[in-house]
Protein backbone atom coordinates (compact mmCIF):
# COMPACT_ATOMS: atom_id res chain seq x y z
CA UNK A 1 0.00 0.00 0.00
CA UNK A 2 1.23 3.74 -1.19
CA UNK A 3 1.78 6.01 1.62
CA UNK A 4 1.97 9.61 0.23
CA UNK A 5 2.68 13.21 2.09
CA UNK A 6 4.23 16.78 1.72
CA UNK A 7 7.88 17.34 2.19
CA UNK A 8 9.87 19.55 4.60
CA UNK A 9 13.24 19.79 3.24
CA UNK A 10 15.92 20.52 5.36
CA UNK A 11 19.48 20.91 5.33
CA UNK A 12 23.02 18.74 5.43
CA UNK A 13 24.27 18.01 9.04
CA UNK A 14 21.09 18.66 11.12
CA UNK A 15 22.02 17.29 14.50
CA UNK A 16 19.84 16.10 16.91
CA UNK A 17 20.15 18.85 19.48
CA UNK A 18 18.59 20.45 16.20
CA UNK A 19 15.64 18.04 16.18
CA UNK A 20 15.06 18.42 19.74
CA UNK A 21 16.91 20.71 21.99
CA UNK A 22 18.68 19.28 25.01
CA UNK A 23 16.42 21.35 27.67
CA UNK A 24 13.19 19.26 26.70
CA UNK A 25 14.68 16.05 27.16
CA UNK A 26 13.93 15.38 30.92
CA UNK A 27 10.60 14.33 30.41
CA UNK A 28 8.72 11.09 29.11
CA UNK A 29 6.10 13.88 27.92
CA UNK A 30 6.39 12.86 24.21
CA UNK A 31 3.95 16.08 23.27
CA UNK A 32 6.27 18.48 24.78
CA UNK A 33 9.08 16.79 21.99
CA UNK A 34 6.42 17.16 19.40
CA UNK A 35 5.72 20.65 20.00
CA UNK A 36 9.47 21.82 20.70
CA UNK A 37 10.63 19.52 17.00
CA UNK A 38 12.76 21.72 15.37
CA UNK A 39 12.63 24.80 17.43
CA UNK A 40 16.43 25.62 17.07
CA UNK A 41 16.95 24.64 13.52
CA UNK A 42 13.50 26.42 12.13
CA UNK A 43 10.61 27.37 14.03
CA UNK A 44 8.08 26.90 11.38
CA UNK A 45 9.17 23.26 10.90
CA UNK A 46 7.14 21.78 14.07
CA UNK A 47 3.57 22.86 12.54
CA UNK A 48 3.91 21.39 9.43
CA UNK A 49 4.83 18.13 10.52
CA UNK A 50 2.08 16.34 10.33
CA UNK A 51 1.34 13.39 7.40
CA UNK A 52 5.23 14.96 6.06
CA UNK A 53 7.92 13.22 4.74
CA UNK A 54 11.62 14.69 6.06
CA UNK A 55 13.59 15.15 3.37
CA UNK A 56 16.93 15.78 4.56
CA UNK A 57 20.11 16.21 3.30
CA UNK A 58 23.14 14.54 4.18
CA UNK A 59 24.37 13.67 7.58
CA UNK A 60 20.74 13.43 9.03
CA UNK A 61 20.54 13.23 13.03
CA UNK A 62 24.40 13.33 14.10
CA UNK A 63 25.25 14.30 17.30
CA UNK A 64 23.74 12.95 20.21
CA UNK A 65 22.28 9.68 20.38
CA UNK A 66 18.76 10.91 22.17
CA UNK A 67 16.23 8.90 20.93
CA UNK A 68 13.35 11.64 21.35
CA UNK A 69 14.54 12.73 18.26
CA UNK A 70 12.98 10.21 16.35
CA UNK A 71 10.24 10.17 18.96
CA UNK A 72 9.58 13.50 18.18
CA UNK A 73 9.15 12.81 14.41
CA UNK A 74 7.19 9.64 14.33
CA UNK A 75 4.89 11.15 17.10
CA UNK A 76 4.46 14.74 15.37
CA UNK A 77 3.30 12.74 12.49
CA UNK A 78 5.86 12.22 10.21
CA UNK A 79 5.66 9.46 7.70
CA UNK A 80 8.97 8.80 6.66
CA UNK A 81 12.51 10.41 6.84
CA UNK A 82 14.79 10.61 3.02
CA UNK A 83 18.33 11.30 3.77
CA UNK A 84 21.28 10.52 0.77
CA UNK A 85 22.88 9.25 4.02
CA UNK A 86 22.25 9.09 7.73
CA UNK A 87 24.16 9.28 11.01
CA UNK A 88 23.88 5.67 12.03
CA UNK A 89 22.41 5.54 15.57
CA UNK A 90 19.37 8.39 14.35
CA UNK A 91 18.91 5.89 11.57
CA UNK A 92 18.81 3.18 14.17
CA UNK A 93 16.28 4.70 16.11
CA UNK A 94 14.50 5.44 13.41
CA UNK A 95 14.10 2.00 12.38
CA UNK A 96 13.49 1.23 16.25
CA UNK A 97 10.38 2.96 16.53
CA UNK A 98 8.88 1.92 13.43
CA UNK A 99 9.38 5.28 11.40
CA UNK A 100 10.45 4.78 7.63
CA UNK A 101 13.82 5.62 6.07
CA UNK A 102 15.01 5.63 3.00
CA UNK A 103 18.53 6.24 2.38
CA UNK A 104 18.56 8.04 -1.12
CA UNK A 105 18.95 11.06 -2.49
CA UNK A 106 16.11 13.90 -3.77
CA UNK A 107 17.44 16.41 -5.38
CA UNK A 108 15.44 19.15 -6.39
CA UNK A 109 12.29 18.68 -4.45
CA UNK A 110 10.80 21.54 -2.19
CA UNK A 111 8.72 22.31 0.36
CA UNK A 112 5.04 21.11 -0.07
CA UNK A 113 6.07 18.76 -3.09
CA UNK A 114 4.07 14.99 -2.50
CA UNK A 115 6.50 12.55 -1.99
CA UNK A 116 5.19 8.73 -1.65
CA UNK A 117 6.48 5.56 -1.01
CA UNK A 118 5.67 1.59 -0.69
CA UNK A 119 6.42 0.96 2.85
CA UNK A 120 7.23 -2.89 1.33
CA UNK A 121 10.05 -1.41 -1.47
CA UNK A 122 13.02 0.66 -1.48
CA UNK A 123 12.59 3.27 -3.50
CA UNK A 124 10.51 6.92 -3.19
CA UNK A 125 8.17 8.74 -6.18
CA UNK A 126 8.30 12.29 -6.43
CA UNK A 127 7.48 14.87 -9.44
CA UNK A 128 6.95 12.12 -11.68
CA UNK A 129 10.32 10.16 -10.71
CA UNK A 130 11.41 7.38 -8.80
CA UNK A 131 14.69 7.22 -6.58
CA UNK A 132 15.93 3.86 -5.50
CA UNK A 133 17.06 3.60 -1.70
CA UNK A 134 19.83 1.44 -0.69
CA UNK A 135 17.85 -1.67 0.42
CA UNK A 136 17.56 -2.34 4.20
CA UNK A 137 18.70 -5.77 6.09
CA UNK A 138 16.34 -8.39 6.44
CA UNK A 139 15.95 -7.82 10.05
CA UNK A 140 15.55 -3.64 9.67
CA UNK A 141 12.68 -4.95 7.44
CA UNK A 142 11.25 -7.25 9.98
CA UNK A 143 11.81 -4.82 12.41
CA UNK A 144 9.73 -1.89 10.37
CA UNK A 145 7.28 -4.30 8.99
CA UNK A 146 6.48 -5.17 13.10
CA UNK A 147 6.23 -1.48 13.73
CA UNK A 148 9.14 -1.14 15.43
CA UNK A 149 11.80 -3.35 18.17
CA UNK A 150 9.46 -3.75 21.00
CA UNK A 151 6.93 -5.23 18.62
CA UNK A 152 9.43 -6.82 17.10
CA UNK A 153 10.75 -8.77 20.03
CA UNK A 154 7.31 -9.03 21.07
CA UNK A 155 6.72 -11.35 17.89
CA UNK A 156 9.95 -12.96 18.42
CA UNK A 157 10.50 -13.44 21.72
CA UNK B 1 43.23 -10.08 5.84
CA UNK B 2 40.83 -8.71 8.56
CA UNK B 3 40.63 -5.51 10.13
CA UNK B 4 40.33 -4.93 14.52
CA UNK B 5 36.35 -4.37 13.82
CA UNK B 6 35.90 -7.65 11.37
CA UNK B 7 38.18 -9.72 13.99
CA UNK B 8 36.23 -8.25 17.49
CA UNK B 9 32.80 -8.87 15.09
CA UNK B 10 33.82 -12.07 13.49
CA UNK B 11 32.71 -10.66 9.90
CA UNK B 12 33.50 -8.78 6.69
CA UNK B 13 33.02 -5.56 6.26
CA UNK B 14 29.21 -4.91 5.02
CA UNK B 15 27.97 -7.83 6.45
CA UNK B 16 25.00 -8.32 9.09
CA UNK B 17 25.90 -10.03 12.17
CA UNK B 18 24.00 -10.52 15.59
CA UNK B 19 26.27 -10.45 18.40
CA UNK B 20 26.50 -10.82 22.39
CA UNK B 21 27.12 -7.86 24.42
CA UNK B 22 29.63 -8.14 26.73
CA UNK B 23 29.47 -4.92 28.49
CA UNK B 24 25.86 -2.74 27.94
CA UNK B 25 25.79 1.03 29.91
CA UNK B 26 23.34 4.01 29.82
CA UNK B 27 23.40 7.20 32.11
CA UNK B 28 20.62 8.78 33.80
CA UNK B 29 19.47 10.58 30.39
CA UNK B 30 19.22 7.65 28.05
CA UNK B 31 19.01 4.68 31.09
CA UNK B 32 15.39 6.07 31.63
CA UNK B 33 14.60 6.16 28.49
CA UNK B 34 15.84 3.03 27.79
CA UNK B 35 13.55 1.57 30.97
CA UNK B 36 10.19 3.39 29.57
CA UNK B 37 11.07 1.26 26.23
CA UNK B 38 11.70 -1.80 28.32
CA UNK B 39 8.34 -1.31 29.97
CA UNK B 40 6.81 -0.74 26.46
CA UNK B 41 8.09 -4.62 25.58
CA UNK B 42 5.65 -7.37 26.28
CA UNK B 43 8.13 -9.50 27.90
CA UNK B 44 10.37 -7.90 30.27
CA UNK B 45 12.56 -10.05 31.59
CA UNK B 46 16.24 -8.95 31.47
CA UNK B 47 19.14 -11.43 29.98
CA UNK B 48 22.09 -10.99 31.68
CA UNK B 49 22.25 -7.72 34.35
CA UNK B 50 25.29 -8.47 35.34
CA UNK B 51 26.84 -6.90 32.40
CA UNK B 52 24.57 -3.96 32.53
CA UNK B 53 26.21 -0.63 34.07
CA UNK B 54 24.29 2.41 34.78
CA UNK B 55 26.03 5.52 35.43
CA UNK B 56 24.89 8.42 36.81
CA UNK B 57 26.49 11.95 34.70
CA UNK B 58 24.99 14.03 33.07
CA UNK B 59 22.52 15.81 35.64
CA UNK B 60 23.95 14.52 37.94
CA UNK B 61 23.49 15.46 41.06
CA UNK B 62 19.93 16.42 40.09
CA UNK B 63 18.85 19.77 39.16
CA UNK B 64 14.69 20.27 39.67
CA UNK B 65 12.21 17.80 40.79
CA UNK B 66 11.39 16.84 37.36
CA UNK B 67 15.07 14.76 37.03
CA UNK B 68 15.01 13.24 40.56
CA UNK B 69 11.92 11.52 40.10
CA UNK B 70 13.29 10.01 36.74
CA UNK B 71 16.72 9.50 38.43
CA UNK B 72 15.05 7.87 41.42
CA UNK B 73 13.08 5.39 39.22
CA UNK B 74 16.06 3.57 37.33
CA UNK B 75 18.29 4.12 40.26
CA UNK B 76 15.81 1.54 42.32
CA UNK B 77 15.14 -0.08 39.08
CA UNK B 78 18.85 -1.26 38.44
CA UNK B 79 19.72 -1.59 41.59
CA UNK B 80 16.70 -4.14 42.05
CA UNK B 81 17.71 -6.11 39.06
CA UNK B 82 21.60 -6.54 39.58
CA UNK B 83 23.01 -3.86 37.26
CA UNK B 84 26.14 -2.79 37.99
CA UNK B 85 25.08 1.07 39.29
CA UNK B 86 26.98 3.74 39.96
CA UNK B 87 25.58 6.95 41.39
CA UNK B 88 25.98 10.66 41.08
CA UNK B 89 29.13 11.81 41.82
CA UNK B 90 31.19 9.01 40.41
CA UNK B 91 32.48 9.97 36.84
CA UNK B 92 31.35 10.54 33.23
CA UNK B 93 29.84 7.20 31.87
CA UNK B 94 32.43 6.51 29.34
CA UNK B 95 35.66 7.03 31.76
CA UNK B 96 33.75 4.87 34.54
CA UNK B 97 33.97 1.96 31.98
CA UNK B 98 37.55 2.80 30.44
CA UNK B 99 38.72 2.52 33.92
CA UNK B 100 39.03 -1.58 34.09
CA UNK B 101 34.75 -2.20 33.30
CA UNK B 102 35.65 -3.22 29.53
CA UNK B 103 38.86 -4.97 27.63
CA UNK B 104 40.12 -5.38 24.55
CA UNK B 105 38.40 -7.56 22.45
CA UNK B 106 35.04 -7.07 23.66
CA UNK B 107 31.72 -5.82 22.46
CA UNK B 108 30.61 -2.89 24.20
CA UNK B 109 27.26 -0.50 23.64
CA UNK B 110 26.43 2.26 25.39
CA UNK B 111 23.02 4.50 25.17
CA UNK B 112 25.52 7.13 24.33
CA UNK B 113 27.00 8.94 21.11
CA UNK B 114 30.51 8.39 22.54
CA UNK B 115 30.42 5.11 23.51
CA UNK B 116 32.98 4.68 20.98
CA UNK B 117 35.56 6.13 23.37
CA UNK B 118 36.36 2.31 24.51
CA UNK B 119 37.85 1.84 20.79
CA UNK B 120 40.68 3.09 22.67
CA UNK B 121 41.57 -0.41 24.33
CA UNK B 122 40.92 -2.51 21.60
CA UNK B 123 36.88 -2.98 22.28
CA UNK B 124 34.78 -2.92 19.40
CA UNK B 125 32.92 0.11 21.31
CA UNK B 126 29.74 1.91 19.55
CA UNK B 127 26.63 4.16 20.77
CA UNK B 128 23.12 3.16 20.42
CA UNK B 129 19.61 4.60 21.53
CA UNK B 130 17.17 3.67 24.22
CA UNK B 131 15.07 1.71 22.47
CA UNK B 132 17.90 -0.59 20.79
CA UNK B 133 19.54 -0.20 25.15
CA UNK B 134 16.46 -1.87 26.21
CA UNK B 135 16.77 -4.55 23.56
CA UNK B 136 19.74 -5.38 24.66
CA UNK B 137 18.73 -5.85 28.14
CA UNK B 138 16.24 -8.15 27.13
CA UNK B 139 18.05 -10.25 25.30
CA UNK B 140 21.83 -9.84 25.98
CA UNK B 141 22.38 -9.40 22.10
CA UNK B 142 21.89 -7.30 19.10
CA UNK B 143 22.64 -6.91 15.59
CA UNK B 144 25.80 -5.11 13.60
CA UNK B 145 26.47 -4.07 9.87
CA UNK B 146 30.33 -4.90 10.49
CA UNK B 147 32.02 -1.58 9.07
CA UNK B 148 34.70 -0.66 6.60
CA UNK B 149 37.21 0.97 8.45
CA UNK B 150 39.40 4.08 7.12
CA UNK B 151 42.69 4.46 8.46
CA UNK B 152 43.93 7.19 10.61
CA UNK B 153 47.51 6.59 10.39
CA UNK B 154 49.66 9.11 12.75
CA UNK B 155 53.22 9.88 12.07
CA UNK B 156 55.74 11.80 14.22
CA UNK B 157 55.79 12.98 17.37
CA UNK B 158 54.07 16.04 19.29
CA UNK B 159 56.06 18.97 19.40
CA UNK B 160 55.44 22.41 21.56
CA UNK B 161 51.74 22.38 22.44
CA UNK B 162 50.18 20.61 20.47
CA UNK B 163 48.18 17.62 21.67
CA UNK B 164 46.06 14.72 21.23
CA UNK B 165 42.97 16.77 21.29
CA UNK B 166 44.96 18.55 18.48
CA UNK B 167 44.97 15.32 16.91
CA UNK B 168 41.54 14.55 17.26
CA UNK B 169 40.50 18.39 15.51
CA UNK B 170 43.06 17.45 12.55
CA UNK B 171 41.70 14.15 11.43
CA UNK B 172 37.82 15.37 11.79
CA UNK B 173 38.58 18.46 10.09
CA UNK B 174 40.44 16.09 7.30
CA UNK B 175 37.34 13.84 7.28
CA UNK B 176 34.57 16.01 7.92
CA UNK B 177 31.57 15.72 9.84
CA UNK B 178 30.24 12.73 7.80
CA UNK B 179 33.20 10.96 6.16
CA UNK B 180 33.23 8.40 8.52
CA UNK B 181 29.40 7.78 8.22
CA UNK B 182 28.71 3.94 9.18
CA UNK B 183 32.24 3.39 9.33
CA UNK B 184 34.90 2.11 11.80
CA UNK B 185 38.48 4.26 12.54
CA UNK B 186 41.67 2.54 12.94
CA UNK B 187 44.49 4.95 14.54
CA UNK B 188 47.73 3.27 13.73
CA UNK B 189 51.47 4.16 13.26
CA UNK B 190 54.15 5.26 15.31
CA UNK B 191 52.15 8.08 17.33
CA UNK B 192 49.17 5.71 17.66
CA UNK B 193 52.00 3.46 19.46
CA UNK B 194 53.77 6.16 21.49
CA UNK B 195 50.45 7.87 22.41
CA UNK B 196 49.37 7.21 26.30
CA UNK B 197 45.95 5.70 26.38
CA UNK B 198 44.94 8.80 27.71
CA UNK B 199 45.39 10.86 24.69
CA UNK B 200 43.90 7.70 22.54
CA UNK B 201 40.70 7.92 24.79
CA UNK B 202 40.63 11.50 23.48
CA UNK B 203 41.02 10.56 19.98
CA UNK B 204 38.50 7.48 19.94
CA UNK B 205 35.95 9.40 21.51
CA UNK B 206 35.93 11.93 18.75
CA UNK B 207 35.13 9.51 15.74
CA UNK B 208 31.57 9.89 16.49
CA UNK B 209 31.77 13.29 15.26
CA UNK B 210 32.69 12.41 11.62
CA UNK B 211 29.73 10.07 11.79
CA UNK B 212 31.98 6.71 12.45
CA UNK B 213 30.33 4.21 14.41
CA UNK B 214 34.11 3.33 16.14
CA UNK B 215 37.55 4.37 16.69
CA UNK B 216 39.75 1.82 17.37
CA UNK B 217 43.54 1.36 18.39
CA UNK B 218 45.37 -1.97 18.67
CA UNK B 219 45.84 -3.15 22.31
CA UNK B 220 49.51 -3.16 23.47
CA UNK B 221 51.84 -3.14 25.67
CA UNK B 222 50.74 0.80 26.72
CA UNK B 223 46.76 -0.73 27.34
CA UNK B 224 47.99 -3.99 29.49
CA UNK B 225 49.88 -1.63 31.89
CA UNK B 226 46.85 1.29 31.88
CA UNK B 227 44.56 -1.74 32.62
CA UNK B 228 46.54 -3.55 35.15
CA UNK B 229 46.14 -0.39 37.35
CA UNK B 230 42.74 -1.14 37.45
CA UNK B 231 43.16 -4.57 38.34
CA UNK B 232 42.68 -5.86 35.00
CA UNK B 233 44.30 -8.48 32.84
CA UNK B 234 44.67 -7.40 29.02
CA UNK B 235 45.30 -9.01 25.78
CA UNK B 236 47.26 -7.85 23.31
CA UNK B 237 46.06 -6.91 19.81
CA UNK B 238 48.50 -7.49 16.91
CA UNK B 239 47.90 -5.59 14.06
CA UNK B 240 47.48 -7.91 10.60
CA UNK B 241 47.67 -5.98 6.87
CA UNK B 242 44.11 -5.41 6.32
CA UNK B 243 42.67 -3.48 3.45
CA UNK B 244 41.23 0.35 4.36
CA UNK B 245 38.43 1.87 2.87
CA UNK B 246 40.93 4.87 2.86
CA UNK B 247 43.77 6.00 4.50
CA UNK B 248 44.08 9.63 6.25
CA UNK B 249 47.72 10.79 7.54
CA UNK B 250 48.57 13.01 10.20
CA UNK B 251 51.78 14.01 10.95
CA UNK B 252 52.08 14.68 14.39
CA UNK B 253 55.05 16.86 14.34
CA UNK B 254 53.67 19.41 12.22
CA UNK B 255 50.65 20.07 14.47
CA UNK B 256 49.94 23.38 16.26
CA UNK B 257 47.28 24.13 18.70
CA UNK B 258 43.90 24.30 17.06
CA UNK B 259 40.58 25.04 17.96
CA UNK B 260 37.23 23.87 16.37
CA UNK B 261 35.31 27.56 15.59
CA UNK B 262 31.59 27.41 16.10
CA UNK B 263 29.35 25.45 15.02
CA UNK B 264 31.11 22.60 13.21
CA UNK B 265 33.38 20.21 15.11
CA UNK B 266 34.99 20.01 12.03
CA UNK B 267 35.51 24.00 11.07
CA UNK B 268 39.47 23.77 12.78
CA UNK B 269 42.05 26.18 12.59
CA UNK B 270 45.22 27.84 13.98
CA UNK B 271 44.05 29.13 18.16
CA UNK B 272 46.56 31.88 16.77
CA UNK B 273 43.81 33.01 14.11
CA UNK B 274 41.12 33.96 16.60
CA UNK B 275 43.87 34.86 19.36
CA UNK B 276 42.70 38.14 21.67
CA UNK B 277 38.48 36.86 21.05
CA UNK B 278 37.39 38.05 24.22
CA UNK B 279 35.60 34.86 26.46
CA UNK B 280 32.99 34.58 28.80
CA UNK B 281 33.79 31.69 30.40
CA UNK B 282 36.45 28.43 30.30
CA UNK B 283 35.45 24.81 30.65
CA UNK B 284 37.47 21.85 31.29
CA UNK B 285 36.35 18.40 31.48
CA UNK B 286 34.22 16.38 29.43
CA UNK B 287 34.91 12.36 27.88
CA UNK B 288 37.23 14.18 25.66
CA UNK B 289 39.22 15.96 28.12
CA UNK B 290 37.96 15.47 31.91
CA UNK B 291 41.17 13.25 32.95
CA UNK B 292 44.17 13.22 34.79
CA UNK B 293 46.78 14.14 32.04
CA UNK B 294 44.35 16.94 31.06
CA UNK B 295 44.03 18.35 34.00
CA UNK B 296 47.81 18.14 34.85
CA UNK B 297 48.47 19.63 31.60
CA UNK B 298 46.13 22.25 32.44
CA UNK B 299 47.04 22.99 35.88
CA UNK B 300 51.02 23.26 34.95
CA UNK B 301 49.84 26.63 33.02
CA UNK B 302 47.82 28.13 35.76
CA UNK B 303 49.75 27.40 38.44
CA UNK B 304 51.03 30.55 40.47
CA UNK B 305 48.65 32.61 37.92
CA UNK B 306 45.37 33.91 38.58
CA UNK B 307 42.23 33.33 35.80
CA UNK B 308 40.57 36.31 33.80
CA UNK B 309 37.67 34.77 33.30
CA UNK B 310 35.14 33.04 35.09
CA UNK B 311 36.93 29.02 34.76
CA UNK B 312 34.73 25.90 35.68
CA UNK B 313 36.95 22.85 35.78
CA UNK B 314 35.14 19.22 35.70
CA UNK B 315 36.83 16.00 36.15
CA UNK B 316 35.68 13.02 34.16
CA UNK B 317 35.45 11.09 37.34
CA UNK B 318 35.89 10.44 41.04
CA UNK B 319 39.66 8.61 40.44
CA UNK B 320 40.73 11.42 38.84
CA UNK B 321 39.31 13.72 41.30
CA UNK B 322 41.30 11.89 43.89
CA UNK B 323 44.73 11.56 41.87
CA UNK B 324 44.03 15.29 41.28
CA UNK B 325 43.54 15.81 45.06
CA UNK B 326 46.58 13.74 45.99
CA UNK B 327 49.17 15.12 44.17
CA UNK B 328 48.12 18.74 44.54
CA UNK B 329 47.39 19.74 41.24
CA UNK B 330 43.64 20.00 42.46
CA UNK B 331 44.83 23.09 44.54
CA UNK B 332 47.00 25.30 41.89
CA UNK B 333 43.99 25.10 39.69
CA UNK B 334 41.28 26.40 42.70
CA UNK B 335 43.97 28.81 43.74
CA UNK B 336 43.95 29.81 40.12
CA UNK B 337 41.01 30.82 40.66
CA UNK B 338 38.64 28.29 39.32
CA UNK B 339 35.66 26.65 39.99
CA UNK B 340 35.74 22.94 40.65
CA UNK B 341 32.62 21.16 40.05
CA UNK B 342 31.89 17.23 41.24
CA UNK B 343 32.75 14.22 38.68
CA UNK B 344 30.30 14.23 35.32
CA UNK B 345 29.58 15.91 32.41
CA UNK B 346 28.77 19.32 34.02
CA UNK B 347 27.97 21.87 31.72
CA UNK B 348 28.65 20.02 28.56
CA UNK B 349 25.03 19.56 27.55
CA UNK B 350 23.92 22.52 28.33
CA UNK B 351 21.65 21.10 31.13
CA UNK B 352 23.66 23.02 34.55
CA UNK B 353 26.84 23.96 36.30
CA UNK B 354 28.21 26.54 33.63
CA UNK B 355 25.12 27.24 31.24
CA UNK B 356 26.06 30.19 28.52
CA UNK B 357 24.10 32.96 28.28
CA UNK B 358 22.76 34.83 25.34
CA UNK B 359 25.51 36.10 23.16
CA UNK B 360 28.39 34.99 25.43
CA UNK B 361 31.54 33.18 24.15
CA UNK B 362 33.30 30.13 26.04
CA UNK B 363 35.70 28.01 25.23
CA UNK B 364 35.56 24.27 25.95
CA UNK B 365 37.13 21.15 25.66
CA UNK B 366 34.45 19.02 25.14
CA UNK B 367 33.97 17.75 21.56
CA UNK B 368 30.95 19.08 20.05
CA UNK B 369 30.50 23.30 19.24
CA UNK B 370 26.42 22.78 18.06
CA UNK B 371 24.37 25.43 18.35
CA UNK B 372 23.14 26.29 21.36
CA UNK B 373 24.20 22.82 23.00
CA UNK B 374 25.80 24.74 25.98
CA UNK B 375 23.38 27.78 26.24
CA UNK B 376 20.90 29.17 23.81
CA UNK B 377 22.46 32.03 21.59
CA UNK B 378 25.49 31.35 22.94
CA UNK B 379 28.38 30.69 20.93
CA UNK B 380 31.75 28.39 21.75
CA UNK B 381 34.73 27.26 20.42
CA UNK B 382 37.17 23.83 21.18
CA UNK B 383 40.29 23.37 22.36
CA UNK B 384 42.72 21.04 24.35
CA UNK B 385 43.41 21.43 28.01
CA UNK B 386 46.67 23.69 27.33
CA UNK B 387 44.53 26.04 24.88
CA UNK B 388 42.26 26.46 27.64
CA UNK B 389 44.44 26.96 30.17
CA UNK B 390 46.38 29.33 28.40
CA UNK B 391 43.20 31.26 27.60
CA UNK B 392 41.51 31.36 31.32
CA UNK B 393 45.00 33.02 32.59
CA UNK B 394 44.93 35.64 29.80
CA UNK B 395 40.47 35.73 29.52
CA UNK B 396 40.73 35.96 25.80
CA UNK B 397 41.29 33.33 23.13
CA UNK B 398 45.16 32.19 23.41
CA UNK B 399 47.65 29.75 22.49
CA UNK B 400 49.70 28.21 24.84
CA UNK B 401 52.55 29.06 22.69
CA UNK B 402 51.84 33.02 22.85
CA UNK B 403 51.53 32.78 26.85
CA UNK B 404 55.07 31.42 26.70
S1 LIG C 1 30.77 14.74 28.82
FE1 LIG C 1 29.49 15.67 27.24
S2 LIG C 1 29.85 14.48 25.42
FE2 LIG C 1 30.65 13.30 27.13
S3 LIG C 1 28.98 11.91 27.73
FE3 LIG C 1 28.79 13.77 28.96
S4 LIG C 1 27.39 15.11 27.82
FE4 LIG C 1 28.11 13.53 26.41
Amino acid sequence: MKISGHAVVIGSDVDTDMIIAGRYLRTTDKKIWVEHAFEDYDSTIAERLRGSVIIAGNNIGCGSSREQAAAALKEAGVLAVVAPSFARIFFRNCVNLGLYVFECDITGCKDGDIVTFDPDMSYVETGGKIYEAKELSEKMKDILKAGGLAGYLGEKR
Amino acid sequence: METLSERILEGPAGSYVDRAVDRAFAHDGTGIQALVALRGFKKQNLAAPEKVSIIYDHIAPANNTTTANLQHDLRDFSISKGFSFHDVGCGICHQIMSEGECLPGEIVVGADSHSCTMGALGAFATGVGATDMAGIWATGETWFRVPETINVHLSGDFSGFAEPKDAALMYIKKLGMDGGTYMALEFTGEGAEAMPVSGRLTLSNMAVETGAKAGLFYSDKKTAEYLAEYGKKADIQTPSDCSYERTVNIDLSNLEPLLAVPNRVDNAVPVTDYSGTKLDQVFLGTCTNGRYDDLLRFSAIVKGKKVKVRTVVVPASRSVLSKALKNGILSDIIEAGCTVCPPGCGPCLGAHMGVLGEGEVGLSTANRNFKNRMGVGAEYYLCSPQTAAASAVTGEITSPEELL
